[in-house]
């Protein structure tokens, strides 16, 4: 690795002003960066290590307000918190199915996002889960949805110097649930051939919205809002799922690359975004406190 | 600050240590070559061995995707930390009773992560244990042989507990 230096801000105003150097990069777990800065993908004069600033590292879980959670949440503490796990499962068994152990005692949620890979296992999560980003910049504050974050593989809409401090997910409506469901050859520690989520929440018996989100079948991650679009007011019966799944992978543009063909990965979006919306629909019709 | 090194104030096996490193050196770089500690391993570089494992503030990390200058007021524990002087710690000496062990360069991550497993969950199954070895990479002995090795280390730490 080229020399760079290194600094642990305390506050975001002095991690801001940090972050407005010239060659200065955020550093969460490092997970993806340290690894691509050794093999010369990308480059830093600076490294901004986010962990010791409180906001980066907030996780709340509040009846009205939802789910507060710092970018640089370790997924370890995302898996463990019981609070979490029992409002939000689909963002705690993501949490748990990026990489293994050791890489889950460092890897976030914010740097899975700005990494932007087309295949993170927890934007398709976070997408249809209605997550907010709370962004920060030399311009001021802004949100926008999960969905809009990504513009490209490895390319966001964070412009120089601003820095995404962490998420907002509403709080789950009741008779809600969700689902993340991926295709790997290998149990762990791999990474997704193709993956979808799905949120779906019922109403007197029949779906009254639903959310559809894909892993690693487009430049970014994928939100088909066409396919939640269909099952609103439609009895949550397996032709209706099946006929979502249809337009999810109709949806898809995938490639083909060394983990997969474009047209396995496209028959896979059909079976798990079926499999995630069932998995959905069982979780919204449970009775939850 | 432009180029100049970093002094680390760290704890290390619980014992107080400080060191000189760049910024750039993996906390890994910084235990094998500035400490001396040679007990973690290089493997691949890049998170997917296991080799490097370490526990960083009660935590499992791969120590070549850390900084040294991230251990800074941190904890450290490498396996050069577990034995009590001839006395082995009960996890290496189930690895060694198990034939868990054959070339050695995955032992110290197997063994490091096999704490942090059981001082988190004592009675593990063997899928749980799967699923915390899995980003541990050994090429001699097949996993079976791990798993047997943690289930008796469990085993034996429950009894020392009872």
């Amino acid at each position: 690795m080229k020399w760079f230096d290194y600094a642990a801000p305390q506050s975001l105003p002095e991690a801001l002003e940090l972050l407005a150097r010239p060659g200065a990069r955020p550093l969460a777990g490092g997970t993806d960066l340290l690894v691509q800065m050794r093999a010369g993908q990308r480059q830093a004069e600076l490294l901004v290590d986010l962990k010791r600033i409180p906001e980066l590292n907030e996780l709340q879980c509040d009846p009205g307000r939802g789910l507060r959670l710092g970018a640089a949440v370790p997924c370890c503490r995302i898996y463990e918190d019981a609070e979490l796990r029992r409002r939000w499962p689909a963002l705690a068994e993501v949490a748990e199915m990026i990489g293994g152990v050791p890489i889950q005692s460092r890897a976030s949620l914010g740097g899975n996002l700005c990494n932007a890979a087309p295949s993170a296992d927890s934007v398709p999560v976070l997408i249809v889960l209605r997550a907010a980003c709370r962004l920060v910049g030399p311009s001021g504050e802004r949100r926008l949805p999960a969905e809009d974050f990504c513009t490209g593989p490895g390319q966001t809409v964070l412009g120089p110097g601003e820095l995404l401090v962490g998420f907002d997910l509403p709080p789950p409506e009741a008779h809600s649930g969700a689902a993340y469901l991926r295709f790997t050859p290998r149990n762990e520690m791999d990474i997704a051939v193709a993956g979808a989520a799905a949120a779906v929440g019922l109403r007197d018996g029949v779906i009254a919205w639903a959310r559809i989100a894909l892993a690693a079948v487009a430049p970014t991650p994928l939100l088909v809002r066409e396919a939640g679009e269909f099952l609103s007011g439609k009895p949550a019966n397996s032709e209706n799922l099946q006929a979502a799944a249809e337009l999810a992978r109709s949806a898809a543009r995938p490639i083909t690359d060394l983990r997969g063909t474009a047209e396995h990965r496209r028959h896979l979006v059909g079976v798990l975004t079926r499999r995630a919306l069932e998995k959905a629909v069982a979780r919204a019709r449970e009775v939850r406190a | 600050m432009k180029g100049q090194k970093v002094r680390v104030r760290t704890t290390v096996n619980g014992q107080p240590a400080e060191f000189l490193c760049e910024p750039r050196q993996s906390l890994l770089e910084c235990l094998r070559e500035i400490l001396g500690l040679t007990g973690a391993k290089e493997g691949c570089n890049d998170g997917n061995c296991g080799a490097c494992a370490v526990i960083l503030d009660k935590r499992l990390v791969n120590s070549c995707l850390v900084l040294g200058v991230e251990a800074e007021g941190r904890e450290i524990t490498t396996i050069e930390g577990l034995a009590q002087g001839s006395q082995l710690h009960p996890i290496q000496r189930a690895f060694l009773e198990q034939g868990a062990v054959q070339c050695g360069f995955c032992t110290p991550g197997l063994i490091l992560a096999t704490k942090a497993l059981l001082d988190r969950l004592p009675d593990p199954s063997e899928l749980e244990i799967r699923r915390w070895l899995a980003n541990h990479l050994c090429r001699c002995t097949g996993y079976d042989k791990v798993v047997r090795a943690v289930r008796q280390a469990a085993a034996e730490l429950a009894e020392v507990k009872a």
